[in-house]
């Protein structure tokens, strides 16, 4: 077996390993069911929620909030890194403020969010957005700041127009990091909007766990847990895959 | 000299975003920077005040030491074994993108209300980009160091004192910084919850009784010090980068 073959085995039996010893503490009485329910049983209440459609209208909510979020994070986060990029002096005095900007609790600007945007989704998604994009922004800088010196030059040998330089110079040499900055954009919009339902909204899958909590629906809580948790490996997982593939195609080059 | 005028300057600006909001959205949604200093001298001649600031920075010391200390072991341990730690880095990479508030009914359900809670919010807030960082850090050691080391027949402890540690220090602080900032909103968000003292509590308190000004007062402390602590530490970061 290759040494990743081997990397990737242990992994997925690792996992097996601890949902398996789960179970077996759950199945044997060893952690109470009123503290947590088997995985199987986690799973059997997901796949029935799932076929009674239960879960349809709370995901449809959820991943249209994240979706917003992680969009207008994007753009918001790319041109914004640009501009700071351009101004050293504005880029100084920020940096410590987008360094601690993941210790400052957001939600507890929603009221304020609510009387800006009114009752809706609107204020969750500002939530998601402000989580997500100085993360996207920190990815730009640093992006724009390893694309190497030389092929500025090379693009004023060539007298590239600003555009075609951007295109054809700035983006390709920036990417790897650019990418982080998506995955990182997706990862924080998700946390920000999940947590946002889970304290405060009132739908989607975030409240839908609170709701269940606070209700002891112990076996919904803990297929929607389930689900999110599927949810954000899955797409972790896709994107890191991804990555691999093109910094492989990179290495070609 | 400039740099202290742009900083005057980024926070005249912060402020006057903030006149501009309570302008726009009224004293219902957030108090005006007059009200909320006010109110924070008030708070600070107050005792009851301090037991919830004492509350939180238990919580938050006993949170930090523990993501620290375990996070910087656990890391070196799966940077050094390059096996171990390429089966754990997606592991870990996922759950550090996992919106932890979904464990929370579980912490809840295991710690039951109170400190411990708390400081499990925080630990596992904060552990993960520790590990992250340490794991990274020893990885990328560069080989020619250790085969240095060999050369100079070091015996293993005084590799590890002179050669590995100054090497891995600065990818390490830059880990705890951000272990820093994580641990303190895990913590915080544990109060908003599990608690009936602290920070967070005052804050979610504050929102649910329609205290605007307890709320307006508390985040600023809590983000006046997170932004004072990362910028300390931000110093620090840079002095181990430059020495290293």
């Amino acid at each position: 077996m290759t040494r990743a073959g081997g990397i990737i085995w242990t992994r997925v039996a690792l996992i097996a390993g601890v949902v398996g010893l789960v179970e077996l503490l759950c199945r044997l009485g060893a952690i109470k069911p009123l503290t947590m329910i088997a995985p199987s049983q986690m799973a059997f209440a997901l796949a029935r929620m799932t076929a009674a459609g239960e879960l349809t209208a709370p995901a449809a909510y959820t991943f249209t909030e994240v979706g917003a979020a992680f969009a207008v994070s994007v753009v918001a986060g790319g041109a914004l890194g640009a501009l700071v990029h351009a101004q050293p002096r504005l880029r100084r005095a920020l940096e410590p403020l987008l360094a601690s900007w993941y210790a400052v609790p957001f939600f507890v600007f929603y009221p304020l969010l609510v009387a800006l945007f009114g009752l809706n989704a609107l204020p969750l998604i500002a939530i998601g957005v402000i989580f997500a994009t100085p993360a996207m922004m920190l990815s730009v800088l640093s992006g724009l700041d390893r694309v190497p010196r030389v092929m500025h030059k090379v693009a004023r040998v060539h007298r590239l127009s600003h555009l075609l330089e951007v295109r054809l110079i700035t983006l390709p040499s920036a990417a790897p990091h650019l990418f982080t900055g998506l995955k990182l954009a997706f990862a924080y919009s998700f946390i920000g909007i999940i947590a946002g339902e889970f304290i405060l909204s009132g739908g989607g899958l975030g409240y839908g766990i609170a709701y269940a909590y606070e209700s002891f629906e112990n076996r919904t809580m803990y297929a929607l847990v389930l689900f999110v948790l599927v949810i954000a490996t899955g797409v972790n997982g896709a994107l890191h895959m991804w990555d691999g593939r093109l910094a492989r195609r990179r290495g070609r080059i | 000299m400039t740099r202290l005028v742009d900083t005057l300057a980024l926070m005249a600006a912060i402020v006057a975003l903030w006149v501009g909001l309570h302008a726009y959205a009224g004293d219902a949604a957030i108090a005006s920077p007059l009200q909320t200093f006010a109110f924070a001298a008030e708070l600070f001649s107050r005792a009851s005040f301090w037991n919830h600031v004492g509350a939180t920075m238990a919580a938050f010391a006993v949170a930090l030491a523990i993501a620290a200390v375990a996070g910087v072991a656990l890391g070196l341990v799966l940077g050094m074994r390059r096996f171990a730690g390429e089966v754990a880095e997606p592991i870990l990479s996922s759950l550090y993108t996992l919106p932890k508030v979904t464990l929370y009914p579980i912490m809840l359900l295991i710690f039951g209300l109170g400190m411990s809670a708390k400081v499990a919010f925080g630990v596992i807030h904060g552990m993960i980009p520790v590990m992250l960082f340490t794991m990274a850090a020893v990885k990328n050691i560069q080989p020619v160091l250790l085969r240095t080391a060999r050369v100079l027949r070091l015996s293993p402890a005084q590799t590890a004192l002179t050669v590995l540690a100054p090497a891995v220090t600065p990818e390490i602080v830059t880990g705890l910084r951000v272990g820093f900032a994580l641990t303190l909103l895990g913590v915080l968000i544990g109060e908003m919850f599990a608690s009936q003292r602290g920070l967070g509590f005052l804050i979610i308190n504050g929102i649910e009784v329609h205290d605007v000004r307890m709320m307006t007062t508390v985040t600023l402390i809590v983000v006046v010090f997170a932004v004072a602590a990362n910028g300390l530490m931000l110093a620090l970061d840079r002095r181990a980068h430059h020495f290293a």
